[in-house]
């Protein structure tokens, strides 16, 4: 991966997001949608009951994330470390509050106060040591053990991040778990490089099943057929399908579907040659 | 910086603190503005809610107006009391001020309605 475009190399939060580039995330309808989508997913992962509950956005930027959550009929409160992003924030008439905190630090909320905690593209600014006297790990085990005790029994929270590499997400989980969280990671999209995301599931109290990533088929091992493998095996050595043959057609259609990308559905007519006269 | 957010609002961060809340109030500006009323919010939030800390809250804003000393046991179904709660929890807010620590009186300041809670290298 290359190492220039990610922002957190560039510098601080704090600095990174200063008047220039919180103004993108006013103006910027890219940012918007993307963050918006990323968003409704997190919120969908979290899985709340159906009544409004309060909910902690964690690095809630210029409140683009705190927008869903209202929609959705929920109370929030953001915290973020830029000051800058919050003026834009407080500029844009939401319902939720802000608070401007270093997550690293630890958070300053009395136990139990949340239903819930959402988190889009911020837990991997953690994993960065900035100051001289900054300890990734240590600062991540602080947040999670403060986050943990500031949900309510029973609830979830849900971080959408762009790991930098494996070490930052075994960093990540291992932490996490030590704070006494139970969950992980759900990828949606695995296969593409575009559309893939990283959401972390984290649950309080006891172990629950972890939601499946969208974009994939149902998990092999348990009910498929016991020699699928060796049939798979006989497919594909008689090479592959023949280029533009119905049969190679469904199947690069079906490589897009998998990437998360918009295709046609099948049919009878898929692959069919027109008529001369079109 | 609503009073809901105050509620809920410690310092206990910081290294020398031990519960740090309920977090003093000094406000210079108070506003009041008008929030849509949600029944189910506010009926689910009141049991999270300190109450005496609230009280004390609106009190030092000088905005206790008819706010009842305790919550009635019917809570939910009690719309009158609802309505005061919603009011003194996200109607009222803190333009500018300070949160004081009650352990170790550091300041944190608000600005623009938005609370501080930044900490400095020897206070982690």
């Amino acid at each position: 991966m290359s190492s220039i475009r990610r922002p957190e190399h560039q510098a601080p939060p704090e600095i990174f997001y200063g008047v220039d580039e919180a103004e993108k995330y006013t103006n910027n309808t890219r940012i918007m949608q993307i963050q918006a989508e990323m968003s409704e997913r997190a919120l969908e992962l979290l899985a709340l009951p159906d009544e409004p509950c309060y909910i902690l956005d964690l690095g809630c930027g210029s409140g683009l994330s705190g927008e869903c959550i209202e929609e959705q009929g929920h109370m929030w409160m953001g915290l973020d470390i830029s000051q800058a992003m919050l003026d834009i924030a407080g500029e844009r008439e939401l319902e939720g509050d802000f608070a401007c905190s270093d997550l690293g630090e630890g958070l300053p909320f009395r136990a139990g106060a949340f239903d819930g905690a959402i988190s889009i593209s911020a837990l991997q600014w953690l994993c960065n040591a900035d100051k001289s006297f900054h300890k990734p790990h240590k600062r991540l085990y602080k947040f999670f053990s403060t986050l943990y005790a500031s949900l309510s029994r029973g609830s979830r929270a849900v971080f959408q991040f762009y790991p930098e590499n494996s070490d930052q997400v075994e960093m990540i989980t291992n932490q996490s778990m030590k704070a006494g969280f139970t969950g992980g990671l759900v990828v949606d999209f695995p296969n593409s490089t575009k559309a893939k995301k990283f959401f972390l599931v984290l649950m309080t109290g006891g172990s629950q099943p972890l939601p499946q990533g969208l974009g994939q088929e149902e998990s092999h091992q348990s009910v498929g057929a016991r020699f699928e493998s060796r049939r798979e095996k006989y497919k594909n050595m008689r090479g592959k399908n023949v280029k533009k043959s119905k049969d190679w057609i469904l199947e690069k259609k079906e490589r897009a579907r998998k990437k998360g990308l918009d295709v046609r559905p099948d049919s009878k007519f898929t692959g069919r040659k027109r008529k001369d006269k079109w | 910086m609503k009073l809901l957010t105050h509620n809920m609002l410690t310092s206990k961060c910081m290294k020398a603190v031990v519960t740090g809340y309920p977090l003093t109030i000094q406000a210079r500006d108070v506003k009041v503005s008008e929030v849509e009323f949600n029944q189910d919010f506010i009926a689910r939030i009141i049991p999270k809610i300190d109450w005496e800390c609230l009280c004390r809250a609106a009190e030092q804003l000088g905005h206790l107006e008819d706010l009842p000393k305790a919550t009635p046991d019917n809570y939910e179904t009690d719309t009158d009391f609802l309505k005061k709660a919603h009011h003194a929890l996200l109607e009222i807010e803190i333009i500018n001020g300070d949160l004081v620590c009650p352990e170790t009186s550091r300041k944190f300041p608000v600005t623009d309605g938005i609370p501080n809670m930044l900490l400095n290298e020897d206070e982690i």
